[in-house]
């Protein structure tokens, strides 16, 4: 005997509602035979069995709303006897006029499958970080949501918060989904962007690292990062928290670095007092967080405090990217993929080296004209690689 | 130092920066960062990996020379050579 | 002697309240005690043993068996300025004095406008384990903590024990407090100088994180081997005595719960109307949105206290109850 479950449809399905019986007790099924429909997200989807026998007894009534994997119906394998609890020869008796009263003894039942639980902590922290809770797995009484099931940035501040080792790539999207979700609905991003001339850089970068063994050598990612963090002491309102209804700088910079996971997936771990580290420091922190990302060996302090997010595309990319601000951060910087260009230098057209560097900024804290200078300022900085 | 044993100098250094792929999967002539999706970070810790193991000097120009498992083999049996 | 005193010092729950009566008695002439058997027979409990030879039969009285009528007495005194302690065989027999309780003690400061009270202290003994069977047995605290003009103690510990009487007598107004009959024989250490305790306050007898366990009085050491137990599967329950019954220490319970986001409240009353019902209620009112799972109660079975051992210990909240219910508020 198999049963006949409410399938997953995709993984934003929890739930569906069963409309239409296509076959009924007692006929037989075959592979493939399409029993049920079901009425979901994505509409009415007709319901396949996915093995042999014969429907039985359905177990949800029609227009019930049932998680995924609840038992619709039991099929029962051809030939297997149906299983008749009141065998139909022997009469039952007479109920009796009057029955002892049971003692109201308190039973604990388990809960019907209505809906999804979701207890009243899960809710409240869901609510105030603005996390959706679709497709989230409960770990509470009777499989309910709480507040540990949540995604690990909404419980940032809190102090049960479980810290696990390696990399959950379904909990890492789903942390995704929350932060970026609720930054497009909360923050007013405004977005700049800007070619930044990067011939001397590269140059300058080359000539260093040709003389050093490669343990020394520093990529442009470093230089890039140096010259944001250098270039943020003079625009305090791109580095903080957005909290509250109220904007609170940060003195400390903390460079969050946009790390890809192989496979999916993106953390973006800070740097911490990016302004403070030499490049050659800078660089060594860069790898050390790199190396620990792909082992999936972060810190949470690294994790939990950027203060700003630096996002490049390195070689293998496109020429810009429009970033999307990590909450309660208030800018992100995109850095595009190098390339090779014309470009009017001195009244003459020469190939350069040229990068589309990008900002993202929350209009409740700065303007435009202040993002403006900003990024005038990264580049002015990129420009003088030897004083980075 | 035999070729074989460069190979798999090779192959190891990429197991290590891109432990969730097989480098042994892909053939010896394909652009190991498209195969391999490893980005400059990665491809430079791949060349420190060389560095330390086979005692050979690996000038950033040259970088381009092992962007492909064959490639590298090739190259770093002309160094050790 | 010129040693300077220990420290601490070895006694029982049942030396440290007549401990604290020899120190009321000695401190106010207008303190006694009053009770059936409380003098030559030293006590039901024994708690008052030897004290009639040390302050006579004046201030250590012997009583009809009449609670309705040494209670009301006690009232009397109370209205006329003395300071008196009644002591209750148990709190099964104080049925007989609740008319006095609650209609005359209770009440009189507020039908009186604010001109008479009555600073009474009642100790009886409650709950169940020593197969005295139903008529004394029961856990009745609950009843009394329902009613407005009394104040409700349920000292669990032997500093409590030592303590609490002393806050009492200081309180205007009318007091009653609950020993439960499995503490008596309770042994430990306490500060050989230990005296009057804080009342009003619920403690936290041990912190954890993962679960609040909510009891008081005979339920406090079952809670706590509870919690020994969830320990060792790494579950952190913290364990709240709550001391006071009424009136209940509500932000202590609260402050608690918001933290550990799950409360099991045991209480050896019966589940229906219970103490353990109003704290329940309680977190449902203050503390909802940090719930994580319902609460839960642990009660006695509700049925009259059995007789046999083998039923009565199944009819009380049990160490292993305790944990069960923890574990499912966590979904184990």
């Amino acid at each position: 005997m198999g049963e006949f479950v409410m399938p997953s449809l995709g993984a934003d399905m929890d739930a569906g509602t069963l409309t239409e019986w296509l076959k009924h007790p007692g006929d037989a099924i075959k592979r493939g035979d399409v029993i049920a429909v079901v009425e979901t997200q994505k509409g009415a989807i007709e319901i396949e069995a996915f093995e042999e026998g014969v429907l039985d007894r359905p177990l949800v009534e029609l227009g019930t709303k049932v998680p995924v994997g609840t038992p619709l119906a039991f099929i029962r394998t051809a030939g297997a006897p149906a299983p008749s609890p009141v065998p139909s020869e022997i009469k039952l008796p007479e109920t009796p006029a009057t029955k002892p009263v049971a003692p109201p003894i308190a039973v604990s039942v388990a809960p019907p499958a209505i809906g999804r639980r979701v207890s009243p902590a899960a809710r409240k922290i869901a609510a105030e970080h603005g996390l959706s809770l679709e497709g989230l797995k409960g770990t509470g009484p009777g499989g309910a949501i709480i507040s540990t099931d949540l995604p690990q940035a909404a419980r940032a501040a809190e102090p049960r918060a479980a810290k696990k080792p390696g990399i959950d790539l379904g909990e890492m999207r789903k942390a995704i989904a929350a932060a970026m979700a609720r930054s497009k609905r909360e923050i007013p991003h405004y977005y700049l962007s800007h070619p930044i001339d990067l011939t001397t850089a590269q140059q300058w970068l080359a000539d260093i690292n040709a003389g050093r063994e490669p343990p020394e050598r520093i990529l442009l990612a470093a230089l890039l990062s140096k010259a944001v963090a250098l270039a943020l002491h003079a625009f305090p309102e791109m580095n903080g928290f957005y909290q509250d209804g109220a904007f609170r700088p940060s003195r400390p910079i903390h460079l969050g670095t946009a790390i890809a996971i192989r496979g999916g997936g993106l953390v973006a771990p800070a740097i911490r007092d990016a302004d403070t580290l030499t490049l050659d420091g800078l660089m060594a922190a860069l790898r050390d967080l790199v190396a620990r990302t792909r082992a999936g060996r972060l810190r949470s302090s690294e994790l939990f405090d950027p203060t700003i997010t630096v996002s490049s595309l390195g070689e293998r990319g496109v020429e810009r990217l429009y970033g999307v601000i990590y909450p309660p951060q208030v800018a992100i910087i995109g850095f595009g993929t190098p390339a090779p260009l014309p470009r009017v230098v001195d009244g003459k057209v020469e190939p350069r080296l040229m990068m589309t560097a990008t900002l993202a900024a929350d209009h409740r804290v700065s303007d435009g004209h202040r993002g403006a200078l900003f990024l005038l300022e990264i580049e002015r900085r990129l420009q003088q690689p030897d004083t980075l | 130092m035999t070729r074989e044993d460069i190979r798999t100098a090779v192959l190891e250094g990429l197991s290590n920066i891109a432990p969730e792929t097989d480098p042994t999967s892909i053939g010896d002539a394909a652009d190991l960062r498209e195969a391999l999706d490893i980005d400059s970070m990665d491809f430079l810790n791949f060349v420190i990996a060389l560095h330390k193991r086979l005692q050979v000097a690996i000038p950033e120009v040259d970088y381009p020379k092992l962007l492909t498992i064959g490639g590298a083999v090739d190259y770093l049996d002309a160094k050790l050579a | 002697m010129n040693e300077i005193a220990p420290a601490r010092i070895k006694t029982t729950y049942r030396e440290a309240v007549r401990a604290a009566i020899r120190d009321a008695l000695t401190a106010d002439p207008k303190a006694f005690l009053m009770g059936e058997d409380v003098g030559h027979y030293g006590g039901c409990y024994a708690v008052s043993k030897g004290l009639l030879a040390e302050f006579g039969p004046e201030r250590i009285r012997d009583t009809p068996l009449s609670e309705s009528a040494f209670v009301g007495a006690g009232i009397g005194a109370a209205l006329n300025g003395m300071r008196p302690i009644v002591e209750v065989m148990t709190v099964n027999f104080s049925l007989l004095a609740l008319d006095q309780i609650l209609n005359n003690a209770a009440t009189l400061l507020h039908m009186s406008g604010g001109q008479f009270n009555v600073p009474l202290v009642i100790r009886m003994a409650t709950g169940a384990g020593r197969q005295l069977a139903a008529q004394h047995s029961h856990s009745l605290e609950g009843w009394y903590a329902h009613i407005p003009g009394l104040k409700v103690l349920a000292p669990a510990t032997i500093e409590d024990a030592r303590g609490m009487l002393l806050g009492a007598l200081k309180d205007p107004n009318p007091v009653l407090i609950f020993e439960h009959v499995m503490l008596y024989n309770m042994e430990g250490e306490i500060a050989a100088d230990a005296g009057a305790v804080e009342t009003g306050k619920a403690a936290i007898r041990r912190p954890g994180r993962d679960v609040t366990l909510i009891t008081y009085g005979g339920s406090l050491a079952k809670a706590m081997a509870a919690a020994e137990t969830l320990a060792k599967e790494r579950i952190e329950a913290e364990v709240i005595d709550l001391r006071t019954l009424r009136p209940l220490d509500t932000a202590t319970i609260i402050g608690s719960v918001a933290r550990t986001r799950r409360a099991v409240v045991v209480d050896e009353g019966w589940k229906t109307g219970s103490l353990a019902a109003e704290v329940t209620a309680t977190i449902m009112e203050q503390a909802f949105w940090e719930l994580d799972a319902p609460v839960a109660r642990v009660c006695s079975a509700e049925v009259p206290i059995p007789y046999p051992r083998h039923l009565e210990q199944a009819a009380l909240p049990q160490p292993e109850s305790i944990a069960a219910a923890a574990r499912a508020t966590l979904g184990r």
